[in-house]
């Protein structure tokens, strides 16, 4: 199971932080929901916030965890009341606290509010904000899972990841594995959101094409124009042209495509979407969500955005667009986190699949 | 010793392979301490290091420099630059290899076009928010982006320079040494790390985000932050963002030589890095072994003493204190200073003279004036200014362990489970073994404080006391004895131990001693001040907390029963099994830099070098064989002594070298009517300190800058002091000894300064083979040096102590005659500050006045609300001494009861308050306990109006301006 943004299996953190030796581990769950256009967590946590605290004291019995985190984005105030208040019942009635259910194992919860950081929901730089410290993205290895809250072993995981855990264990893993295909099993919550009739939320088997969800679930724009583009996976995911609609939902099929699910947010834009305007968008978003750490994300996010502004002004447009080529290879290959790291995924595929958006402006220019 | 190398990739470019470690090389990451071997491959070459080394390690150890910015490696690694990616066969992405640690088998690449077009993107990036000023940068030829931006081979700067930059961000120039440009700073945070990993002041932090983030220090500025310059910031910039402002204003030295820190017992290592004859900059030298790289504000900062303007650089006599000075020769000096010896000797007797040495002094000074004094005075009256301070220590020691010095080197904290300071205050006076102290305290080990004033290091940034014992000043052997009982009742002393290694004897005394119902911390909680809980409790950490050390200072030593606690220390050490290995220990922390060596070398009156005894025959027969006179077997006079013959009339002349006893030792007015009552004195100092106001015959110092020596520090670190520019005054000062005991018809015949310490390795055991080429090849080497130890001892007493056996004290509580009365109801007790040091004659002459510009006296809020006291008033401090005024600073760092002040500044009078009690054994004056009132005052005390008067008396006697001296205070303070 991976329904994390990265998609790395769950499994194997917590096998790794089980054979820790530590008198101390951490169960964290990064809620600290930020990709644009998604909210699920949010239903799941405002909707049933016991299945989450069930998760978490699977994976904390699981691993010998005796403390865990959730780490809430600052703007969800209801999910906060409710979480807290399901935790305090969850203590009273035994299922949280020194000693669950009877079993003479610890585990307590507690919630922890974010600030309002993009990049803390980075799990390393959630981890320093946890820790009450600036969010500052930290180097791997090591992995969280060997020293990660406080130099202890943790588990960090999604709260899709974690929620999904009792069913798993209630109904069977070939319960789960039975939906889904090839390597990514189980379902995903998709957020439909932007330029859509219908936006909301779906949660479906992989394996569903983009034009089934666009056209089948979302019942086309809301605007009723063509949809030209959409971005799958939140700011930092590519572009996909309509050429690449039947492209199921698929971990490995996206990856092929040089596009990521990331959190299941998807963003319909129509015909009249500026493609530079939004690879400008991009770099701006970056920029103002570095933590400032690595160089190229750094420096490179605001450079981004002014290279952009040149390009839309026609300024040396085809100088620049390669400097921006390069820019993004730099901030792909030379970023510390996937913050710097995926933005040129966004960039490029919008100069990759809508090069007319970049070079028209030298011909308007010209004009 | 004069290379230096401003740049990390010029030297080591075309080797292929290192085959001996470049001690000055930047690794990039710190050197792993693991005993498995990896072999990987780096660049087709093949190299085995130790598990957990970086592959940036690895490769600048395989001779491959790897780009980076962000690393050095005093940090551990940050992996923000992303200059140093690598790529690994079988692995994905670009790796940073600061970060990334060795595997066996691994095949790095370290230069492939991929890295290439990496590296050059994050340069342009860089040099996109950089002045291009290169030829007119402070850091032009010794700039870490400069090169890095060649080794990458950056030719343009595609994305213009019109874009969003920090190229107007403002200077602060705030701290007087260095200059913070942030418009040329990169963020790599190095010396926001320094600050924290490398000092451990966690000062400087990145305020923003992204392309926002910049260096800040506290609110406005680093002057009004916490910072402490120390320098670690500056050292770890690899820009021009923070420099010296002498580089700045002088450009980059030239030459460079390593020389020893002239401050605190730490006995930092420096690169005096000189243009010509000028020092441009003091940079801790990274194979230091008391500093490892680090510095304080004092020893990297403060050095500008040496060409000071109230430097007296020419000899000067007069027949009485009060006529003016006349400058002469030397030769004409020295005559006049021999006959006048002579002189008093034929009328008074050879008793009637005799000599005061400094710790700030070499060793081989001290030596040369015990020398002196013993061969050619002919008498035994000889002392050091260790007499006011750590005598107890030798005493103590010498009688417990055997040896009057401390057990372990500071490295030797970084094992320490629990770390013990007692009566020590380590981030002031000793700040760059502090840092590495506190460390080891972020690294978990435990601390026990026993205090009676709030330390920082009770409560600062990622350290806590567990225990802070405040206890009441002057019960220390109280507390000692309570520690001891708790060990002894509750099963906690470690026999086998004891068995093995202690006369059983002495530890069944001792036991059944301190096991008394009498010496429980119930029935001493209340002298002591400290509940007897606690008590309890930080003994039991002590004992059972796994490797206990003991650090201890003047709080300590200064007290009536100095001696006493300094073997009730050693007791509870021997008792808990915590001496003999890596991690424990009792280690004095010597307040000057040569304490430890001025005591080495026979500068007390009772003992000659290694502390032999004079009534040794065996000792003192190898010293007249080796000096040809007859030397006398009674021991000679302590400084105390002196003092009073001098006032009763039989001692009437002294040559006092580098030391102000006048302002450092208790009750002023006593020794200064002690100086007036002698024929002759002769003073031989930098500056016309306060004792030269009562001198006859000033001979001109050299400063540590101008002469050869050595300094032995508080771990027994015996370290170069190396002569880098020409003395002003024309001599070095043992020389000037040299030149008076010719002129006594007992010819020195030295060359050199290392002649003198060859003739103390071969008169001294422990010092076998020292010598000055010994100290080239090692560095710096740590006594006993022998057969068996030729490089010298880290950690002593391991299998055997010195003595043999280590022997109990008896350690019986016997409160100080300086009791609190209805007439004097609070204690004053004293200390120093981290920008001061010592009587303040350097530094007040530095920009350190900054952080410290006069003497204030501490008081809880409550004893100040009693006496109508706020914060900023003048008030009186009066004891049965004498009394002073100083302005009050409301603090509860004191508790009630107890006032606290410096004693950095002469005009301060802080020892016109203290008295004459002393230590038992050593006479080790009691600083640390004097009864006083205090109340609110509108003017200076008597002595201190006199003092003015006086001192700009005798300064116009030298022809300088006394309205130009340093020290206005006075004047101000007169005028409020």
């Amino acid at each position: 199971m991976a329904v994390g943004g990265a998609a790395f299996p769950t499994g194997i953190k917590w096998n790794t932080v089980l054979g820790c030796e530590s008198e101390q581990k951490y169960i964290v769950c990064n809620a600290d929901e930020g990709d644009s256009g998604t909210y699920s967590d949010r239903m799941i946590m405002e909707g049933d916030p016991f299945v989450l605290i069930e998760g978490m004291t699977i994976a904390a019995i699981a691993v010998g965890a005796t403390q865990g985190y959730i780490y809430l984005r600052s703007e969800y105030p209801h999910a906060l009341v409710t979480l807290n208040s399901a935790i305090e019942a969850a203590n009273q009635a035994g299922y949280l606290g020194d000693n669950v259910l009877g079993s003479g194992k610890a585990f307590h919860l507690e919630v922890r509010r974010a600030a309002g950081a993009y990049v803390c929901g980075e799990e390393t730089s959630m981890l320093e904000s946890l820790e009450g410290k600036r969010g500052l993205v930290r180097f791997k290895p090591p992995l969280p899972a060997i020293e990660g809250l406080f130099g202890k072993p943790t588990v960090v995981n999604n709260v899709i990841s974690l929620a999904s855990v009792p069913v798993i264990l209630d109904k069977g893993a070939a319960y789960y594995a039975n939906y889904g295909m090839g390597r990514s099993r189980g379902t995903l919550p998709i957020q439909l959101a932007g330029n859509i009739k219908h936006g909301g939320l779906v949660e479906l088997a992989f394996g569903i094409t983009l034009r089934e969800l666009l056209y089948d679930f979302g019942g086309g724009s809301a605007t009723g124009r063509p949809i030209r583009a959409v971005q799958v996976g939140g700011p930092l995911g590519a572009f996909l042209p309509e050429s690449q609609f039947d492209t199921p939902l698929d971990y490995e099929e996206f990856t092929k495509i040089w596009a990521v699910l990331g959190h299941g947010g998807i963003v319909a834009f129509d015909d009249t979407v500026d493609m530079a305007k939004m690879a400008r968008y991009a770099f701006e978003f970056c920029a103002i969500e570095s933590c400032g750490k690595c160089t190229p994300c750094r420096i490179g996010s605001t450079r981004g955005a002014e290279v952009i502004d040149k390009i839309i002004a026609g300024t040396d447009t085809v100088k620049n667009i390669k400097l921006v080529r390069d820019l993004s290879d730099t901030m792909l290959n030379g970023s510390l986190c996937a913050l710097g790291g995926m933005t040129p995924y966004p960039v490029l595929s919008a100069m990759n699949h809508f090069p007319e958006d970049f070079e028209m402006k030298k011909a308007k220019a010209a004009a | 010793m004069d290379d230096i190398k401003y740049s990390n990739t010029q030297q080591h470019d075309h080797e292929h392979s290192r085959t001996s470690y470049d001690d000055q090389l930047d690794y990039g990451t710190p050197a792993s301490k693991s005993d498995v071997q990896v072999t990987l491959t780096i660049d087709d070459r093949e190299i085995t290091v130790p598990e957990g080394t970086s592959i940036m390690r690895a490769s600048i150890m395989a001779g491959i420099n790897v780009p980076k910015l962000c690393a050095t490696d005093s940090l551990e690694p940050f992996g923000s630059c992303r200059l140093c990616v690598v790529e690994i066969e079988g692995r994905r992405g670009y790796p940073a290899s600061c970060t990334t640690p060795v595997a066996e088998g691994l095949k790095v690449h370290t230069q492939t076009s991929k890295l290439a077009d990496i590296r050059r993107g994050t340069m342009e990036l860089y040099i996109s928010d950089h002045p291009l000023d290169c030829l007119t940068c402070a850091a032009n030829g010794d700039c870490e982006l400069q090169d890095m931006a060649g080794a990458v081979g950056l030719r343009e700067v595609r994305y213009g320079y019109e874009g969003e930059n920090h190229l107007k961000a403002e200077k602060d120039e705030s701290n007087p040494y260095f200059t913070f440009d942030p418009s040329k700073c990169i963020v790599c945070s190095r010396c926001v790390r320094a600050c924290e990993e490398t000092q451990g002041t966690f000062a400087l932090t990145i305020s923003g985000r992204g392309f926002e983030s910049k260096v800040a220090a506290g609110i406005n500025n680093f002057l009004e932050s916490e910072c402490v310059s120390c320098g670690a910031c500056v050292q770890a910039c690899p820009t021009a963002t923070l420099m010296e402002k002498t580089v700045i204003e002088q450009g980059t030295p030239e030459h460079s030589v390593t020389t020893t820190c002239a401050y605190c017992g730490v006995g930092c290592s420096f690169d005096a890095e000189m243009k010509g004859e000028e020092v441009i900059r003091m940079v801790p030298n990274k194979n230091g072994g008391a500093n490892h790289g680090h510095s304080c504000v004092k020893g990297r900062f403060a050095w500008g003493y040496a060409t000071h303007k109230d430097r007296i650089t020419t000899p000067m006599i007069r027949k009485s204190i009060s006529d003016p000075w006349q400058t002469v020769s030397w030769d004409e000096a020295i005559n006049y200073a021999a006959s006048e010896i002579q002189r008093i000797q034929s009328k008074y007797g050879k008793d009637a003279v005799g000599g005061i040495t400094s710790s700030r002094c070499t060793n081989e000074e001290v030596y040369v004036v015990q020398k002196l004094v013993r061969a050619v005075f002919g008498s035994n009256n000889v002392d050091t200014c260790a007499r006011v301070c750590h005598s107890p220590t030798g005493y103590g020691l010498k009688q417990t362990i055997g040896e009057s010095a401390g057990t372990q080197t500071f490295d030797s904290v970084m094992e320490s489970d629990v770390i013990f300071v007692i009566g020590a205050n380590p981030t002031d006076g000793h700040p760059v073994f502090a840092s590495q102290m506190k460390r080891r305290l972020r690294e978990g080990a435990k601390l026990i404080i026993a205090d009676p004033r709030a330390i920082d290091l009770v409560a600062s940034p990622h350290v806590k006391a567990d225990y802070h014992l405040k206890l009441q000043p002057g019960t220390n052997v109280a507390l000692v004895s309570a520690l001891a009982h708790v060990i002894v009742s509750e099963g906690l002393v470690n026999e086998a131990f004891v068995k093995e290694r202690c006369e059983w004897d002495s530890f069944v005394a001792w036991r059944d001693f301190v096991a008394l119902p009498e010496n429980s911390p119930e029935a001493l909680s209340l002298a002591i001040g400290v509940p007897a809980e606690e008590l309890r409790a930080a003994a039991r950490l002590y004992a059972t907390g796994g490797n206990a050390a003991i650090y201890y200072g003047l709080g300590v030593t200064e007290h009536s029963q100095g001696s006493t606690m300094v073997m009730g220390i050693a007791n509870l050490a021997m008792a808990t099994g915590n001496i003999g290995r890596e991690g424990v220990g009792v280690n004095p922390l010597r307040g000057q830099n040569n304490v430890q060596g001025s005591c080495d070398m026979g500068s007390m009156p009772h003992e000659f070098t290694g502390y032999r005894h004079v009534s040794d025959d065996a000792a003192r027969a190898l010293f007249e064989a080796a000096w040809g006179r007859p030397l006398s077997a009674e021991p000679g006079l302590r400084i105390p002594n002196m003092l009073d013959y001098a006032i009763e009339g039989s001692f009437k002349a002294l040559y006092c070298v580098g030391e102000d006893i006048v302002q450092s030792d208790p009750n002023t007015q006593h020794v200064t009517h002690a100086l007036e009552s002698m024929e002759c004195v002769i003073v031989q100092d930098l500056f016309l300190n306060e004792t030269a106001m009562y001198a006859h015959v000033f001979f001109p110092g050299a400063s540590f800058l101008e002469k050869s020596g050595t300094f032995t520090n508080a771990e027994r670190r015996i370290s170069p002091v190396r002569r880098v520019m020409t003395p002003k005054n024309g001599k070095e000062d043992w020389e000037v000894t040299a030149a008076l005991s010719h002129a006594l018809g007992y010819p020195m015949d030295y060359k050199h300064a290392s002649d003198i310490l060859d003739e103390v390795a071969r008169l001294t055991p422990t010092f076998k083979g020292v010598s000055f080429k010994k100290l080239d090849e090692l560095g710096s080497i740590q006594w006993p040096c022998d057969d068996e130890h030729p490089a010298g001892t880290p950690t002593m007493h391991i299998d055997e102590f010195v003595r043999g056996k280590g022997k109990f004290f008896v350690t019986k509580y016997v409160p100080t005659s300086e009791k609190v009365t209805p007439k004097y109801p609070l204690i004053l007790t004293t200390g120093r500050i981290l920008s001061q040091y010592n009587v303040g004659a350097q530094t007040r002459r530095t920009q350190n006045v900054a952080w410290h510009k006069e003497d204030l006296v501490e008081i809880h809020p409550h004893d100040a609300e009693e006496r109508g006291i706020k914060e900023n008033d003048w008030v009186g401090i009066a004891s049965r001494a004498g009394e002073t005024v100083l302005r009050a600073k409301i603090s509860e760092r004191v508790q009630p009861g107890v006032i606290y002040t410096t004693f950095h500044h002469p005009e301060s009078g802080a020892n016109v308050i203290t008295t004459d009690n002393s230590d038992w054994a050593t006479n080790c004056p009691e600083f640390k306990v004097t009864a006083v009132q205090v109340t609110r005052v509108s003017q200076l005390s008597e002595w201190q109006r006199n003092y003015q008067e006086f001192s700009d008396t005798q300064i116009a006697f030298t022809g300088k301006n006394p309205e130009a001296n340093t020290d206005d205070r006075l004047k101000q303070k007169t005028e409020v």
